[in-house]
């Protein structure tokens, strides 16, 4: 081997022989196993997420607006105007909880950005050489996702709350809004995933990005009730995770009757679904 | 100086073994069956000029392309079948830069240190290790995206290292890298190989430090090997060669006289079946400015 080098090394305060110094180095990390991989790797991914967000914080004050704008603006004009059937309920109780599933989609549905720009800079890449299946990582992306998603739900609640709709404050029904927002970022981010995977560029997953989130809103019944539609777009939404979403969240957080056991079992099944085809997708993107 | 390890039974098994690795990207045969053992302990070195399948050969490794089962072995573990097992006992650093700028340094080494299960009490302490390791312990809490060139190769290798690794990949690591920071760099690989015997498998563009720090070295060509051996072995069979082609006293070459004469010419005389070289040049030039 070559001769040392004359310059010490960097950081020469250190009196430590290296073997003490870089004790840790030598013996590798005892494998987790079985069924402790994935929630490992989730909490692992949603770590990173909530270290970015403390980096830079403007994402969530830009994001605040529009749904600030949808309830203050949309939601006070149409409640006062009486245009949309929703029976005894106020338009803008009847409107916040669609407004929290639709900006947390709108999160999720961009997410694919996220892997293509993770790709391009090398850090996906990197990511596939080291014991995380390739369900796991995306799973791990999707919670990651949905810690944004949720993030972005307390500021609409908070919103909501300050123009006096009225939400419920039992802390079950919070739980299950949170979980109802998690599975169904989970699912937009893997749709949005599963689409990275099959486009391959930043600029092409933008425009099918843009094309779908309209349709995927007004074809829901975050804005109206199914009632309300027409016969072609009801069907567009008995199709739509989002309307299911949207049921779950206004039963939950206003109390309106909806179907929590069909939303719930819809909600999880999409999810396994984007997850098994976003992962099975993710792999044409390391080559 | 390579302790060898074995897994229950008496046969040493090889840090990497590869048996006729092909992989074509459309109609590049980047990698035409190659046949490859790294020893473990060793620090093996893979030279070849640019397109000559060196990184494709290092991601069939790393299980990142899809190959055959039973043609490539990472201490016994199939790449193909047992692609978790394979995964676990590797650091790898592209030839890409590859740091996520909007996390610090040491953000970007718990990263990997989550993902390979290093428990929690021991994170912080082993991420300092790892960073201390590559002399970057000051940068710490700075974001990556401030680092240089040469401070993000060490914070990957810091990734690398932070799972200590039985088998450290390391493709051009030493690129961008001042002289001190890169003979710093090998130092902190030799040390950490004295208390692991760590595998090194490195890829180089530099002679210097192929003769220097590696025990045994390939050299490809167009997606084969066309030699192996020690430093000095390279050098004495081609002083073989030149004494059978008639000349006398052939002067005592160097490694960069034995690269020349397995990679034939040079990129402005492009030999009969030469294809598909430049384009490489162009990928890495792209890669390059889009990090820099
Ligand atoms: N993703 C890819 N798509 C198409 N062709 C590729 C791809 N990656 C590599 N190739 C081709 O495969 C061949 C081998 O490339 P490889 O990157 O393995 O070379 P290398 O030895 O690492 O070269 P360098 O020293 O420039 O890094 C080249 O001809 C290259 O053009
Ligand atoms: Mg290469």
């Amino acid at each position: 081997m070559s001769a040392a080098p004359a310059a010490p090394p960097p950081a020469s305060a250190d009196p430590l022989p290296p073997e003490e110094r870089y004790a840790l180095l030598l013996t590798p990390p005892q494998a987790r196993s079985g069924w402790r991989v994935v929630p490992a790797r989730v909490a692992a991914m949603c770590a990173v997420e909530l270290q970015k967000l403390r980096h830079d914080r403007t994402e969530l004050y830009t994001r605040a607006v529009q749904p600030a704008l949808w309830l203050l603006i949309f939601g006070e004009t149409f409640t006062r105007i009486h245009a949309i059937p929703t029976g005894h309920v106020p338009y803008l109780d009847y409107l916040a909880p669609g407004i929290i599933a639709q900006s947390a989609m709108f999160i999720a549905i961009f997410y694919g950005i996220m892997i293509i720009w993770e790709r391009d800079s090398g850090v996906l890449t990197k990511l596939l050489v080291t014991p995380t299946p390739r369900a796991a990582l995306v799973t791990g992306k999707a919670f990651a996702a949905g810690v944004k998603a949720v993030i972005q739900a307390v500021v609409v609640i908070a919103i909501a709350a300050a123009l006096g709709v009225a939400l419920t404050w039992n802390p079950l029904r919070l739980l299950g809004v949170l979980a109802v927002v998690l599975l169904g970022s989970a699912f937009f981010s893997c749709l949005s995933m599963t689409i990275a995977g099959i486009v391959l560029t930043r600029d092409r997953l933008m425009g099918i990005g843009q094309a779908i989130t309209m349709p995927l809103f007004f074809g829901s019944n975050a804005l109206y009730p199914v009632s309300a539609m027409p016969g072609w777009l009801q069907a567009v939404s008995t199709a739509n995770p989002l309307s299911y979403q949207v049921d779950a969240l206004r039963g939950l957080l206003i109390g309106t009757p909806a179907h929590l056991g069909t939303d719930l079992a819809v909600l999880v099944a999409a999810a396994v679904l984007g997850i098994a085809s976003a992962a099975s997708l993710l792999g044409r993107l390391a080559r | 100086m390579s302790p060898s390890r074995h897994t229950g039974g008496d046969e040493p098994v090889a840090a990497v073994r590869c048996t006729g690795l092909h992989y074509a990207f459309g109609s590049t045969k980047a990698v035409d069956g190659v046949d490859l053992e790294v020893e473990p302990g060793e620090v093996f070195g893979l030279l070849g000029p640019n397109g000559a399948g060196k990184t494709t050969t290092i991601r069939a490794i790393t299980t990142l392309l899809p190959v055959p089962p039973g043609v490539v072995g990472v201490f016994g573990h199939d790449a193909a079948r047992q692609r978790m097992a394979v995964r676990r006992l590797l650091g790898y650093v592209p030839q890409q830069l590859s740091a996520d700028g909007s996390l610090t340094g040491e953000e970007n080494v718990a990263l990997f240190a989550r993902v390979f299960d290093v428990p929690r009490r021991e994170r912080a302490a082993r991420v300092a290790q790892a960073l201390d390791a590559v002399g970057l312990a000051s940068a710490a809490h700075r974001m990556a995206a401030t680092y240089s060139g040469g401070m993000v190769r060490r914070l990957e290798l810091a990734q690398a290292l932070v799972s200590a690794p039985r088998l450290l990949i390391l493709d051009e690591p030493t690129i961008g890298l001042d002289p001190i920071a890169r003979d710093s760099v090998w130092d902190r690989i030799t040390e950490i190989r004295t208390g692991t015997g760590m595998t090194v498998l490195v890829t180089t563009h530099s002679m210097e430090e192929a003769d220097q720090r590696c025990d045994r070295l390939a050299l490809m060509h167009r997606g084969r090997i066309r030699a192996l051996g020690t430093p000095a072995e390279l050098k004495a069979g081609l002083t073989a060669h030149r004494r059978e082609a008639g000349e006398a006293e052939p002067p005592p070459p160097s490694l960069e006289d034995v690269f020349r004469h397995f990679s034939g010419s040079g990129l402005d005389e492009p030999g009969p079946d030469e294809r598909g070289e430049f384009s490489d040049v162009r990928r890495t030039r792209r890669t390059a400015s889009r990090v820099g």
